[in-house]
């Protein structure tokens, strides 16, 4: 029977041969991403109900990233569990603060994430990894406890949006400003209980660093998971990187298998996108939109904190100065030295930003750049909802690198390609 | 009996739930005191033991934070209608035991105040108030049984 590559992968991680959308399987898991937020409560329920013992310490990688470093004393207590846990359960691939990273930007990073595999995350945007060819979904932290002291979870297996995206992107667009478009059209929930399949010529022209980006906002159209064929750009990205480097699957969907429904995208004639308050799905092209003003620009996150996006955001601020109140923040470790190393704080220090330590920070509202009532802010991440970023009366503007930097200048909405 | 808290609008999120300034604990009374803050401040001290939250589409859309469920169930909420659920809220409440109920148009239906009464099992809510019956269609046996056991972890520890 033909079959999605989602299909395929839980099928293979549930004993079967086939399965079909709708039917409920037990899948074993390879990967469980554990992060300062949710896994304390997992934790605590697991020691409550006398289930410590873990399945595998090897397949649980840990890094904190909400609120490290420590932003107050409730969440050092945080910290501090999961600090305690992990080295009380001999965590192989823990993070601690100093090493740690906003867990997507992470994983993929350190080369934890493999071809057809299945990983689960604490969060909602786990989604991220699918852009490397596996099947990766958020959980919460009852299914968190389940999966790290079984090795197994639920799923019911979701039907298959195709999402064709082909063109080429035109200059001063970028993958922010796809998935931006994708989610104006379907709405925040079009693809709810859904896998959504990411497939086209566009996305053989964007680098994996890219690519995450896209199933990164999976989840901000109700996605269960988003995913990619890997191809010769996955196989590059991986070389050399992956922590369990045995032969990996790389699953396609078959041509002849079903899904739910196909979404074309003429992607070149996608213009930067900016999603006005508050939600995600109210992306509009920045051409027909008013010139707001703004009062702080914050260029970090899981969606685009990666070095690919620290440079786009460089090259714009470059000789120039911010009008606003502006937030770099780099994701890794990695991508904080990276950046070192090839002078992009030089250019930030120069334009008059802030440098934050790798850290989720005020993307969620936690720290390091929240926003008063009234305030109005153009950021790189994926969410605007109601006081996402701080007061409930603050207003969220998501955009790309590009256009968050040229609106970092003028002190307001900014159309980047006058700047490129 | 139960009162409905009735909101008209769609995407209520995890972040108007429980904001991400309160995720420094996971002390379920703690996180009880500011249920649905940035949707209705006045929850919290409104809402009455066994009370239902009653929503439209899309209810608990946005993150996995499981804070969602527990500072609902914290404030003693019995349980959610919405016209439809974000997945993982959705599997959160299952998952912690706590009674999530999809019947699409009810927040047009019941009105702030109302008495309701839920029949998980037959998928009924009775609207005391106006003597309405609404029908929805009950949760998989699975899930029903996962509640029934309190949650998750305690139906694979009795597994
Ligand atoms: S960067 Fe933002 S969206 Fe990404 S994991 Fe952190 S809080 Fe969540």
């Amino acid at each position: 029977m033909p079959m999605t590559m989602t299909e395929k992968i839980l099928a293979a991680h549930s004993g079967q041969d086939t399965v079909i959308p709708g039917q409920l399987i037990n899948a074993s898991i390879d990967v469980v991403m554990c992060h300062d937020v949710t896994t304390p409560p997992a934790t605590s329920m697991l020691q409550a109900k006398k289930m410590e013992k873990i399945f595998d310490p090897e397949k649980i990688v840990v890094t904190p990233d909400h609120f490290q470093p420590a932003k107050d004393i409730k969440s050092a207590e945080l910290l501090k569990r999961l600090d305690g846990w992990a080295k009380k359960h001999k965590i192989k691939h823990y993070y601690p603060v100093g090493q740690a990273g906003v867990c997507h930007a992470l994983l993929p990073e350190q080369g934890h994430i493999r071809p057809g595999e299945t990983i689960v995350g604490g969060d909602s945007h786990t989604c991220t990894y699918g852009a490397l060819g596996a099947f990766s979904t958020g959980i919460g932290s009852t299914d968190l406890a389940a999966a790290m002291s079984t090795g197994e979870l639920w799923f019911r297996i979701p039907q298959t949006i195709q999402f064709q995206l082909n063109g080429k992107l035109s200059h001063g667009v970028y993958s922010k400003d796809v998935i931006l478009t994708v989610i104006a059209r379907i709405g925040t929930d079009g693809a709810r209980y859904k896998a959504m399949e990411f497939v086209g010529n566009t996305l053989s022209e964007l680098s994996m660093e890219a690519r995450m980006t896209i199933t990164n906002m999976a989840i901000e159209a109700g996605g269960k998971n988003g995913i990619m064929p890997v191809d010769d750009i996955t196989r590059e990205y991986l070389k050399g990187r992956l922590k369990d480097d045995s032969e990996y699957t790389a699953y396609e969907s078959d041509a002849d298998a079903v899904f739910e429904s196909i979404e074309k995208f003429d992607c070149s004639k996608i213009e930067p996108m900016v999603a006005l308050p508050n939600l995600p799905s109210n992306g509009k092209g920045i051409t027909e939109i008013e010139r707001e003003a703004m009062d702080q620009c914050y260029i970090g996150s899981c969606t685009n904190g990666r070095i690919e996006d620290l440079r786009i955001a460089a090259g714009i601020l470059k000789g120039k100065k911010v009008a606003i109140r502006t937030i770099v923040v780099p994701a890794t470790p990695g991508i904080w030295r990276q950046a070192s190393d090839e002078k992009l704080f030089d250019i930030f220090y120069d334009a008059g930003c802030v440098i934050s330590a790798p850290t989720c920070g005020a993307c969620l509202g936690g720290f390091m750049g929240v926003l008063a009532s009234g305030e109005k802010c153009i950021a790189t991440t994926n969410r605007n909802f109601v006081g996402r970023m701080g007061h409930p009366e603050s207003r969220v503007y998501l955009a790309s690198p590009a256009t968050a930097a040229a609106s970092a200048i003028e002190g307001k909405l900014t159309d980047p390609r006058k700047y490129l | 009996m139960p009162k409905a808290h009735v909101y008209l609008r769609d995407n209520v999120n995890t972040d108007e739930i429980i904001p991400a300034r309160h995720l420094n604990t996971d002390d379920e009374a703690e996180l009880a005191k500011f249920c649905l803050e940035d949707l209705d401040p006045r929850f919290a001290s409104k809402v009455a033991p066994g009370d239902i939250i009653v929503a439209g589409n899309d209810f608990g859309c946005g993150s996995s934070r499981e804070h969602a469920v527990w500072s609902i169930r914290g404030a003693k909420v019995s349980a959610v209608i919405a016209s439809s659920f974000a997945r993982i809220f959705y599997r959160n409440s299952i998952n912690c035991g706590f009674l999530v109920v999809e019947c699409p148009g009810a927040n047009e239906k019941i009105k702030d105040g109302d008495e309701l009464e839920i029949n998980a099992r037959k998928g009924v809510i009775t609207n005391k108030t106006r003597n309405e019956t609404y029908n929805f269609v009950p949760l998989p046996d699975f899930a029903l049984e996962i509640i029934d056991d309190g949650g998750l972890l305690n139906h694979i520890a009795k597994k």
